[in-house]
């Protein structure tokens, strides 16, 4: 198979080349957003670090780390760097709490985000030939549009399908001849499943990729959905807060880890308790820099996904360092179906509605191939009611209420008093019963 | 003439209601009526007792979430009809009927109906003014 590259001089530069061309637009991107946004002059000043002081990539250790409370301290436009006039598109994602964390754009980086993104299909295999079903869902998730104009930059047909309606992708699939399909992975299964109800073999499609991402997945799974659907599965990943997706991407040939696109996206591994840099090769938590971003660029992102750098040459001729699938988190948060959800947000919830004492527990389940959601509250005094219409009432606000703030649908199961588990420590508000690590 | 009811929040799960009703009779509280609203997750279980603040507190005690609500109790001649006669005229004065149950007494002549309104007061006035005969909790027990 011949490698296909979408920037063939950038993706096969000589580490030197490289460091060279990441410490120049980082020193540029310092400058910057400590001249045009407070928060980040802020927290360098009390640092005491100065733009001049990044002389060497190494140097990037001296800067802060921005977390996400920073993007909810700053909500909702805080941290961008140029006049809303030049901000084409926003995005958002889950906050920790009731308000979601803002991203902007301006129109070139759109552009660059496209570029990457048309980057990441070639390395997955794909060109402008393709018939490219993208079932991320378009919105203000990153997922639907940030996909979209990378197939379109790629030159490929694009199927702006959105995510649902199982029937209606597979006689899509079916009819227009797609090639490449893009969702969550637990979706794609999802549709395996749709097809076989259907009565379709996977056979007799034209499916040949599969590029899922948005939420962890592991190998077994892997293999799951490239029988079930007669197609290469590769994983690919991203975050609104860095770009959205295509930050890394798993090429054809890698038996493992995805191409991190260095030139844009600084990498660092660092221990999540000490916040030290760890060596090359260790296990820790992923952090981003942002390099080329113009309207929300970001330092040294705490992504709390726990992942390993890896930098073998890797046969595809990439010398882009890869990043190893995550393996975990290092906080609570839960993704369902491609959503990140906090158990904060859910308690956000509860507490909102009157009389609901906040004992509360989440549970999720792979049930089929798709995840679930319940929220077991305690029927406290204040809440209960001898008429089943009201709590029955009380159940369906509370899963409106998660749905328009999460955009999740769960289930909501009253128990009795005492009936979720109280430790001494931190109450265990999250059951994950999935094993996806 | 309103009688107090006490609602108990119950998971479906199995022995829940063997467990309330032993915690009743260890100490010595008579259900002269009960009933059970369930749905696929949950039920509610309402109850007339003889001893309504004791009953109250030993099942908060017991870990149980426990409400009170007024009911009225409607005293009927246990024959054809009886219930229909009571509904008929609840509904020509407007009154809806949130939820209801029925016992019959010892010594078998009249029945016992339990209801609970969205409109208490109404329902009491239209059901005087029409003869039907309201029991006190104290009535009830002493059947």
């Amino acid at each position: 198979m011949s490698v296909i590259y979408w920037e063939e001089e950038m993706e096969t530069l000589p580490r030197v080349g490289l460091e060279s061309i990441q410490l120049r637009r980082l020193q540029h991107l310092v400058a910057r957003v400590y001249k045009t946004v407070k928060p980040y002059r802020r927290k360098m000043d009390e640092a005491g670090v100065k733009p001049e002081d990044i002389q060497s990539l190494e140097d990037l250790r001296k800067l802060p780390f921005t977390a996400k409370e920073d993007l909810r301290n700053n909500y909702p436009f805080g941290l961008f760097t140029v006049p809303m006039e030049e901000v084409v598109r926003v995005h958002a994602s889950s906050g920790t709490t009731g308000k979601p964390t803002v991203v902007g754009y301006t129109s070139k980086d759109i552009d660059t985000w496209a570029g990457i993104m048309a980057r990441a299909l070639c390395c997955a295999g794909a060109t402008k030939e393709d018939m490219v079903q993208n079932a991320y869902g378009y919105g203000l998730f990153t997922g639907g549009l940030g996909a979209h104009y990378g197939i379109e930059k790629l030159g490929a047909t694009v199927i702006p399908v959105s995510g649902g309606n199982s029937k209606r992708q597979i006689n899509i699939m079916k009819d227009f001849r797609s090639t490449v399909l893009l969702s969550t992975p637990s979706y794609a299964l999802n549709l395996a499943d749709a097809m076989d109800s259907m009565d379709i073999a996977p056979t007799s499609l034209s499916l040949r990729v599969g590029i899922f991402g948005a939420e962890p997945w592991s190998e077994n799974m892997r293999e799951e959905v490239e029988k079930k659907l007669n197609l290469k599965a590769v994983d690919i990943y991203g975050l609104s807060e860095v770009m959205g997706p295509g930050v890394a991407q798993e090429c054809l040939l890698a038996d493992r880890g995805m191409h991190i696109f260095e030139d844009h996206f600084l990498p660092e591994i660092i221990d999540p308790d000490s916040g030290e840099v760890l060596p090359p090769g260790e296990q820790g938590e992923l952090v981003f820099t942002t390099l080329t971003k113009e309207a929300f660029p970001i330092i040294r992102y705490r992504t709390k996904d726990i992942s390993r750098l890896i930098y073998d040459q890797c046969e595809c001729g990439r010398t882009l360092v890869r990043m190893e699938k995550v393996t975990g988190r290092t906080d609570d948060m839960l993704i369902i179906r491609g959503v990140n959800v906090f158990p904060s947000q859910v308690e956000h919830v509860l507490m909102g509605i009157e009389g609901v004492e906040p004992h509360y527990q989440i549970v999720v389940e792979r049930e089929g191939n798709l995840d679930t959601m319940s929220v077991q509250v305690e029927v406290s005094e204040g809440l209960f009611s001898d008429e089943i219409r009201v709590l029955e009432n009380l159940t369906k606000k509370i899963q409106a209420d998660v749905k328009s703030l999460l955009g999740v649908t769960c289930k909501v199961k009253l128990v009795e008093p005492k009936t979720i588990q109280r430790s001494e420590g931190k109450a265990q508000r999250v059951i994950d019963n999935r094993k996806i690590w | 003439m309103r009688v107090e009811q006490i609602a108990v929040f119950l998971e479906n799960k199995s022995g829940r209601l063997a467990e309330i009703t032993a915690i009743l009779a260890d100490n010595d509280i008579n259900i002269r009526a009960l009933s059970v609203a369930d749905t696929a997750d949950f039920g509610i279980l309402r109850l007339i007792v003889n001893d309504v603040e004791k009953a109250k507190n030993i099942l908060q005690d017991g870990g149980f979430t426990v409400g009170k609500t007024d009911v009225l109790a409607v005293e009927v001649v246990d024959k054809t009809g009886g219930l229909a006669t009571v509904l008929k005229c609840l509904h020509s004065a407007g009154i809806n009927v949130e939820y209801m149950y029925a016992f019959v007494n010892k010594s078998g002549e009249n029945a016992v109906l339990i209801f609970r309104f969205e409109k208490m007061d109404e329902a009491i006035e239209v059901l005087s003014k029409n003869g039907f005969t309201l029991l006190s909790g104290e009535q009830i027990c002493a059947l």
